[in-house]
């Protein structure tokens, strides 16, 4: 159960990375959303049995994680984690495809393991990819530019709520939890019945935290609209240059397979 | 809006599942008054505090606010007037950043850009929080939550600030800073309280609420110079007004209890320092 | 049960985006016309509470294996259906982009797998009507089960369409279908339990709770009309994207059902159908490779694996200048 621990500590280290003041932290959130989405569909609209094709794509996010000042090894740590559940699916791969596409000196190798390892390094693309987004740009901001892109604002105002109280919800939580495990001398596991009985206790002082914070929102004069303080985004010089850069740049990588060309070169066998 | 009284007349209030918060409670609080209001668990302050502005509707009574008596109709003005600052700073600091909740209230009002700017900068120098301005608020301790809180309610420029347990879980450092902030405030002040010596030290007037009744009403050294009172209502003197156990051994004893634990060998008054 | 980027193609990621942010606008907009101003903070607030009691694990009966709270059918019954889907999608939004926990192309599809079927299928089309006018607490534990069972199935289903549609997992339809469904079932009814558990603990301690959400709009008026119309279009489009990929074989409905049904000649059929669905992705990639689409089919894989060996060497090449100029800007920023 101290899983929840670590798993909130984690999140909290990824949200104050977000308030770093550097160049990258500071371009307008927008442009970080579009290269990032623009990332994944190229990334993402490789066919299966592409591998070295994507790696070069690996290029963004450790250009972002020096720029943004990101601890890397702890990028690194957030995306292993992300990989045992790819290989959950992707093993099978191999389980079915057992056509030979290559053989390396006595070694053959089915398309099921190319595609295999193509889900893995996709995995770990798009997963940085997110990452990385967070680490730059905070949570609030991604909220921000999705309202500039339509999004509801019935939606972004509970969104910002949701993400404002995971953090008391959460010690609430654990402080509940770690009470009746310090109770259960050994006996390991939380049964259903009292599962049921600690999230319901929860349930109810979250419904009257929720009385008490609509409480003090009537109490600030709230009437049923909540104006967003949208601050003035600036989508200038330095974003468009930034986002018009890596696009072109996935496009390129995308119909050219840079890894061939680079080993080409090597191996001379162009 | 004149002279910014706060005054109820007769106020009643029966939850709906009958319990009787409030009996009969009438007072008068004149403007720049600063009003300790302290009693016992379920005494019904904060139910009190929670018809001041509007958010509670009386059995029966009236509540007058200003020249105005507190209605549905003007219930916007009311909550203009009247800035309220509750227990717990999360329920309060709901927003993204300490910009954001600070100027929740005055985008409410419908202010324009720039005066909101200027009077969220106001209303956090004023507390001594401008540094927390693009801070979320889960990352700010105990103290800097309490201190925005107040911030939050003073950029809608409140007549009368009325204030549930401001110090409760600070340490003695934010404590001190609340103390002197508040008693730096020229608003109408309206503070309930457990910390009988924060009342001491800021309110000059107390009002004793004992089981939705007021028990006494008058200047606080009085009032806490009143022993009787004070047992009756599950009450103490401030420590500030009790001898010191160290420097005056005829210090009064705690009311008496009876043992936790039956002694060993019989003598009920062996046991060490 | 969250797709992940790795297994989703552009297309049906973009088609299941789509779907879902209409079904965004529309639960936002039938919200605004409520005007119930305190579920602006509870849904945020119910939506963090489901978050943090995910994070606590129980342990499941007989099998000794812990799980946890999904929450759709919970928020459904506490929120009414509209809210629920906004603050299930706020959920999966957050865990997509904090824990990795779906990707955010496969966002679109998981908010539709996790969020449309416990709050607009399961919760008004099952629980509601099981529940009758005057629940008691049996009734409560059938109506949560099977609601429960039902929005993990169409969930489960979903994914393993999706998945399948995206062909980039290399699993068949039957024995994807046969693993996902028997483990959601099981899933979805200690789901169920739990919810009901939770529910009647809130029903004994505090029932005002519970009518908040019954107070929702009845059932055949304006919400299920634009929920039937956003399903409409998204089964067109899906309808569109599965026809294209069907088509590729000849007989293309005996295909499927074969597929369904399963077959002896496992090996064979998955032969066939491995090659359709490399066909289909490789039809389907918004940005095609360099190869002519003529050469589509077993033709292209040979052409490919001739170059694999510089594929491989320029591949590790790359992955030492990319560690390189990590290391070097990573220098250049501590100096």
């Amino acid at each position: 159960m101290l899983a929840i621990d670590g798993s909130l500590l984690d999140f909290k280290q990824l949200d104050l990375m977000a308030l770093r003041q550097t160049a990258l932290h500071r371009l307008d959130p927008r442009a970080k959303v579009l290269t990032t989405l623009c990332f994944i569909v190229c990334v993402v609209s490789f066919d299966k049995y592409q591998v070295s094709a994507m790696l070069p794509f690996l290029i963004y996010p450790v250009v972002l994680i020096a720029a943004g000042d990101l601890p890397p090894g702890y990028i690194l740590r957030k995306i292993l984690i992300v990989i045992p559940f790819a290989l959950l699916i992707g093993l099978f791969n191999p389980i079915f495809d057992r056509q030979v596409v290559l053989q390396i000196g006595a070694l053959d190798i089915s398309g099921g393991w190319v595609s295999c390892l193509s889900i893995l390094v996709r995995a770990i693309l798009t997963a940085s990819a997110a990452i990385i987004l967070v680490a730059t740009t905070g949570f609030p901001a991604i909220c921000e530019s999705l309202e500039k892109l339509r999004m509801p604002q019935v939606f972004a105002v509970q969104l910002l709520f949701l993400y404002r109280y995971i953090f008391v919800l959460t010690d609430e939580g654990i402080r509940t939890a770690r009470a009746r495990q310090l109770r259960s001398f050994g006996q390991r596991g939380l049964g259903l019945r009292h599962f049921s009985s600690l999230a319901g206790h929860l349930l109810l002082r979250t419904w009257e935290r929720a009385e008490r914070i609509h409480m003090a929102m009537l109490a600030r004069g709230f009437s049923g609209e909540v104006h967003s303080t949208r601050r003035q985004g600036h989508f200038g010089k330095r974003e468009v240059i930034f986002t018009v850069c890596w696009v072109a740049l996935f496009i390129l990588l995308r119909l050219n397979n840079a890894s061939l060309l680079l080993g080409s070169i090597f191996t001379g066998s162009m | 809006m004149s002279h910014h009284i706060v005054e109820t007349r007769h106020l009643k209030h029966i939850y709906p599942d009958g319990t009787i918060a409030l009996k009969d409670v009438s007072f008068r609080i004149e403007h720049g008054e600063s009003v300790g209001i302290i009693g016992a668990n379920g005494a019904g302050k904060s139910t009190l505090l929670l018809h001041l502005n509007g958010y509670l509707s009386a059995t029966s009574g009236e509540i007058i606010i200003g020249d105005e008596p507190l209605t549905k109709k003007n219930l916007a003005v009311i909550r203009r007037t009247v800035g309220m600052v509750f227990q717990d700073p999360d329920d309060q600091l709901f927003m993204p950043t300490v910009f954001d909740d600070v100027a929740f209230g005055p985008m409410n009002l419908g202010l324009s850009r720039e005066e909101i700017e200027t009077r969220v900068n106001e209303a956090l120098s004023r507390v001594e929080a401008g540094a927390l301005r693009d801070k979320p608020p889960y990352h700010l301790s105990n103290g800097e939550k309490k201190r925005v809180t107040i911030a939050t309610v003073l950029s809608m420029l409140p007549e009368i600030l009325v204030l549930d347990e401001p110090t409760n879980g600070l340490d003695p450092y934010a404590r001190r800073l609340l103390i002197a902030l508040l008693k730096g405030f020229h608003h109408t002040r309206i503070v309930t309280s457990h910390d009988l010596d924060m009342i001491f030290e800021l309110c000059a007037r107390t009002i004793v609420l004992h089981e939705g009744e007021i028990m006494a009403d008058g200047p606080t050294l009085e009032i806490f110079r009143d022993n009787e009172l004070l047992d009756t209502c599950r009450l103490e003197k401030p420590l500030a007004m009790q001898d010191c156990p160290v420097c005056s051994p005829g210090h009064r004893p705690p009311p008496e209890q009876p043992p936790l634990v039956e002694p060993h060998d019989g003598n009920p008054h062996e046991h060490s320092h | 049960m969250h797709m992940a980027d790795a297994l989703v193609s552009p297309a049906v990621g973009a088609t299941f985006w789509a779907a879902s942010a209409g079904i965004i606008a529309l639960s936002s907009a039938h919200l605004r016309k409520e005007l119930d101003d305190r579920k602006v903070p509870l849904m945020g607030v119910l939506g963090a509470f489901v978050f943090a009691a995910q994070m606590i694990n129980f342990t499941i009966p007989a099998t000794g294996s812990s799980g946890h709270l999904g929450g759709g059918l919970l928020l459904a019954i506490l929120l009414g259906p509209s809210a629920a889907f906004l603050s299930i999608s706020s959920i999966l939004m957050i865990q997509a982009l904090f824990f990795a926990d779906g990707g955010l192309l496969a966002l679109g599809c998981n908010i539709f797998n996790l969020g449309v079927f416990p709050a607009f299928i399961a919760h008004p089309f099952i629980y509601r009507k099981l529940i009758g006018r005057v629940p008691n607490q049996s009734r409560m534990v059938f109506a949560a089960i099977m609601a429960a069972v039902v929005a993990l199935q169409c969930g489960s289903l979903g994914v393993v369409l999706q998945t399948v549609i995206s062909g980039v997992s290399s699993l068949p339809f039957d024995t994807f279908l046969l693993l996902m469904q028997p483990i959601h079932l099981a899933i979805g009814v200690i789901e169920g339990v739990v919810t009901a558990l939770i529910v009647s603990f809130i029903y004994r301690a505090r029932p005002e709770v519970l009518e908040c959400s019954v107070q929702d709009r009845p059932i055949g008026e304006l919400p299920v009309r634009s929920l039937l119309t956003a399903f409409l279009i998204s089964a067109a489009l899906l309808g569109g994207v599965f026809s294209w990929f069907a088509s590729e074989q000849p007989d293309g409905l005996e295909w499927s059902i074969a597929m369904i049904m399963g077959s002896e000649e496992l090996p064979e059929t998955d032969l066939k159908a491995h090659e359709a669905l490399t066909t289909a992705q490789e039809k389907m990639a918004i940005l095609p490779d360099y190869t002519l689409p003529g050469e589509a089919g077993r033709g292209n894989n040979n052409h490919r694996v001739g170059k694999t060996v510089s594929g491989i060497v320029g591949g590790a090449l790359t992955l030492v200048l990319c560690t390189l100029v990590g290391v070097v800007l990573h220098r250049k920023r501590q100096g």
